[in-house]
């Protein structure tokens, strides 16, 4: 069957991918002299030397973050100016006015944490040069930001008594210059090739069939398209995303853009077994990835094909559920991107997930929900999955009445504060600004799908948790038929899903890097037989566990009223 | 303050690099490489992803391939195509509605057989451009009968424009509705009654300007 077939050659070669990626960011992070930087070494120079950056000169954990926040603060205030002046701005074909200031928070926040929720239709809001300045910066910076993090946690296990993790403008000059940059420039021209377009001229027109004129905005999409999946940002640029035939013009292109969101955070594992010198442990953690993406691919394709029974009894000759979907891509290509999108923090979409079948839909609201670490977004993924394996390991040790130790470092309280500290700000970011948004009149007018009569409907409860759920996780992804942005309302959706980003990306960040920073500090010991092995079944099999676990108990109640309540009134 | 100028110029540089040299090498090398996919001028040609049809009631046009329902709308400021999906859940009652109504349009076309699902469901992007080949199989008595071809004549259009799955295991079987419709007017040119009724819905579309906007 082609669904098989289709998602065995996905993972197949995603591991050709990832390994030769992974150890060419490993060789990139330690600053070795590979090829591309004897061609580009030039300019990594020239850029430390006007910004006054001394390469050797390393960063303790606080002093990381401080410049990673500073990058951040600036960066988002350049793209709220660009927003809010787009109408001065040349590039601006169809004469939009300036964003609302609003949604131009709102927006500047969603880039700036990865997030890339959308809150504005592109084609309606916003100008060329909104998209490829205001908007691509942030699809490169905030990928950029995200895997320096990863790799100064990973700096960080493997070091021995060290104070430092890096220096901050070092790797993120080397992961623009020799990973995202390349890749993206061929990338973006494949996708040409797939007819993406990449122009600056104004919109397409045409007579249509029935004599009608037609009119399609055009734009330079492919240069966006390329870093908005390989960041695994996902913000689209026309509204329909890439489900918009300009966008993902067809099933190969498709196939290609699903690997290149996973790519990076696939490849990171590899560069983990790396860094800390014990592959295997690479491959641990990438197979537990792996176990709750197939136990999601395998619940999405089949709920979906199993489809809506109002379907087909409206007269349809099967209830498979195409509504919201392409033809080109039918269910499995659907499910499988689905899957992949929100198990990243990409959130790109080729179907919309607010009209997938209920259990169908419960499969990104959940994927969000974990972590975002079945591989995850760039960098977020890696350092994610790392705060459950020491919530792992220390349960492990726990269990076993042993000190806990990861790769030859002793776990203490501080870790383990900073971890539970990363596992619970979503929980609460998530749980209470949904019940915000339904407590209020503000929240509730952007409900679309409700019961007859305008009465609750669960599937307007998921549409609220979807969103907060997708904010907090820094997805972007959306049962899009909720109005997040209105003339009438314009303040409650943006400021609240605005919080909900940065409380879902920078505290988490700074508890990362406090935990980076801790470990550093310590002594490496070698593993004894004492030690809890991390790179066998049993630690996968943990690993999983604890992580469907804190997800499982934390979310059940939420998704109960939601997509589980609507599933027994959609079958019964 | 160092801070403050690293934070300066690296965002400076990085921004001359990521939103000024990428791109502008992105696009020069699609214009020399792929000029036409890259300006979206194959609409209406071969290897075109993207629909030009846009009936606001197909069933008007008996002699064209009917393509999926769409979400899409017009944006009244601009004029320019606003894609979008339905976003309907499975129980909005106003899905349940509009696959009856598209169901019953067929049956009034004379269809008889199964209806399948993605011929009464709206597309993610409202822009989708394919069907699958059973969707387009159930519609050729009609499309023959209107144009005064043979069904085995329509039948041959529709193998040709038939694309299977891409190395044989990437997206679904599909016809470019758009295509085969051209390829239909290039075959036999529809009736002068109908080339009438064409202009003159032109003309009354393009006198009431600005269609309403469904909410995104």
């Amino acid at each position: 069957m082609r669904v098989f077939v289709l998602d065995l050659v996905f993972f197949a070669v995603l591991v050709l991918v990832a390994v030769p990626l992974g150890r060419f960011m490993t060789r990139v992070f330690a600053g070795e002299n590979h090829t591309s930087r004897k061609i580009l070494g030039i300019l990594e120079r020239g850029i430390y030397r006007a910004a006054g950056v001394e390469q050797d000169k390393e960063h303790t954990w606080r002093a990381y973050a401080g410049a990673m926040l500073a990058f951040s603060l600036l960066t988002q205030l350049v793209t709220y100016a660009v927003l809010r002046l787009q109408h001065k701005l040349p590039f601006n074909p169809t004469k939009l006015d300036a964003v609302a200031p609003w949604l131009a928070f709102n927006t500047s926040v969603s880039f700036t944490t990865n997030t890339n929720w959308q809150s504005y239709g592109g084609e309606t809001t916003l100008s060329y040069a909104s998209q490829a300045v205001g908007l691509t910066s942030h699809n490169f910076f905030s990928a950029g930001v995200g895997m320096c993090v990863a790799i100064a946690l990973i700096r960080g296990l493997a070091r021995s008594q060290r104070d430092t993790l890096g220096n901050f403008w070092v790797d993120l000059v080397r992961v623009h210059l020799y990973v995202l940059l390349p890749i993206c420039l061929f990338y973006a021209l494949f996708l040409v090739s797939q007819g993406v377009i990449q122009t600056w001229e104004g919109p397409a027109s045409w007579a249509a069939l029935d004599g009608s004129t037609q009119s399609v905005l055009r734009g330079p999409v492919a240069s966006q398209e390329a870093i908005k999946m390989l960041g695994t940002n996902g913000g689209g640029y026309f509204n329909a995303n890439s489900a918009h035939p300009w966008e993902n013009p067809t099933p190969l292109s498709n196939f290609v853009q699903m690997l290149s969101i996973w790519a990076i955070p696939a490849a990171l594992c590899v560069t983990l077994g790396d860094m800390v010198k014990s592959p295997k442990h690479g491959w641990a953690v990438f197979g537990a990835m792996t176990f709750i993406a197939v136990l999601g691919i395998v619940a999405a394709t089949w709920f979906e094909t199993k489809g809506n029974p109002v379907l087909a009894r409206a007269g349809a000759a099967v209830a498979t559920n195409l509504e919201g979907k392409e033809v080109r891509f039918g269910v499995p290509d659907s499910a499988l991107f689905t899957v992949v999108t929100t198990g990243a923090s990409c959130g790109a979409v080729n179907a919309m997930h607010d009209s997938y079948t209920p259990l169908g839909g419960l499969v990104p609201l959940l994927n969000m929900q974990l972590g975002e670490i079945v591989f995850g977004g760039v960098g977020a993924g890696m350092y994610g999955i790392l705060v459950y394996v020491i919530l792992a390991v220390f349960l492990a040790g726990l269990m076993v009445g042993r000190t806990p130790e990861y790769l030859g470092k002793k776990i203490d309280s501080r870790d383990v504060r900073f971890a539970s500290i990363y596992v619970l700000i979503p929980a609460f970011s998530i749980l209470l600004f949904t019940a915000a948004g339904l407590l209020t009149e503000a929240g509730r007018s952007g409900i679309m799908n409700a019961g007859p009569d305008g009465a609750p409907h669960p599937h307007g409860f998921s549409e609220v948790l979807y969103a907060y759920t997708s904010a907090t996780a820094n997805n972007g992804s959306a049962f899009a038929g909720l109005t997040a942005f209105s003339t009438q309302h314009p303040v409650f959706y943006s400021l609240t899903l605005g919080l909900a980003m940065h409380v879902g990306r920078f505290p988490l960040i700074i508890a990362v890097l406090a935990i980076a920073g801790n470990m550093a500090k310590k002594k490496l010991v070698p593993a004894g037989a004492g030690s809890f092995p991390v790179d066998n079944t049993l630690f996968v099999g943990l690993l999983v566990g604890v992580i469907l676990i804190v997800g499982a108990l934390t979310f059940f109640p939420a998704l109960a009223i939601g997509p589980i309540v609507e599933h027994i009134q959609m079958t019964r | 303050m160092k801070l403050l100028r690293q934070t300066f110029v690296v965002t400076l540089l990085l921004l001359i690099l990521c939103c000024g040299i990428y791109p502008g090498l992105v696009t020069a090398g699609a214009r020399v490489l792929f000029p036409k996919q890259a300006s979206g001028s194959l609409v209406g040609q071969k290897g075109s992803a993207l629909i030009g049809q846009t009936f606001g009631d197909p069933t008007q046009w008996p002699e064209y391939f009917w393509g999926r329902p769409s979400g899409a709308s017009v944006d009244p400021a601009t004029g320019v195509t606003y894609s979008s999906g339905s976003n309907y859940g499975p129980l909005q009652g106003a899905l349940k509605d509009e696959v009856e109504a598209r169901v019953k349009a067929l049956r009034d076309s004379g269809v008889t057989g199964p209806i399948p699902v993605d011929l009464v469901t709206k597309s993610a992007s409202g822009l989708d451009p394919h069907l699958s080949p059973e969707a387009v199989g159930i519609q050729i008595p009609r499309i023959a009968k209107a144009r005064g071809m043979s069904e085995a004549e329509v039948q041959g259009l529709v193998a040709q424009h038939t694309e299977g799955s891409t190395l044989g295991f990437l997206g679904e079987p599909r016809v470019n509705v758009l295509l085969l419709n051209l390829a239909l007017d290039a075959r036999k040119p529809a009736s002068p009654s109908f080339a009438k009724a064409r202009a003159e819905a032109a003309a009354s579309a393009s006198a009431s300007a600005a269609p309403s906007s469904s909410a995104p």
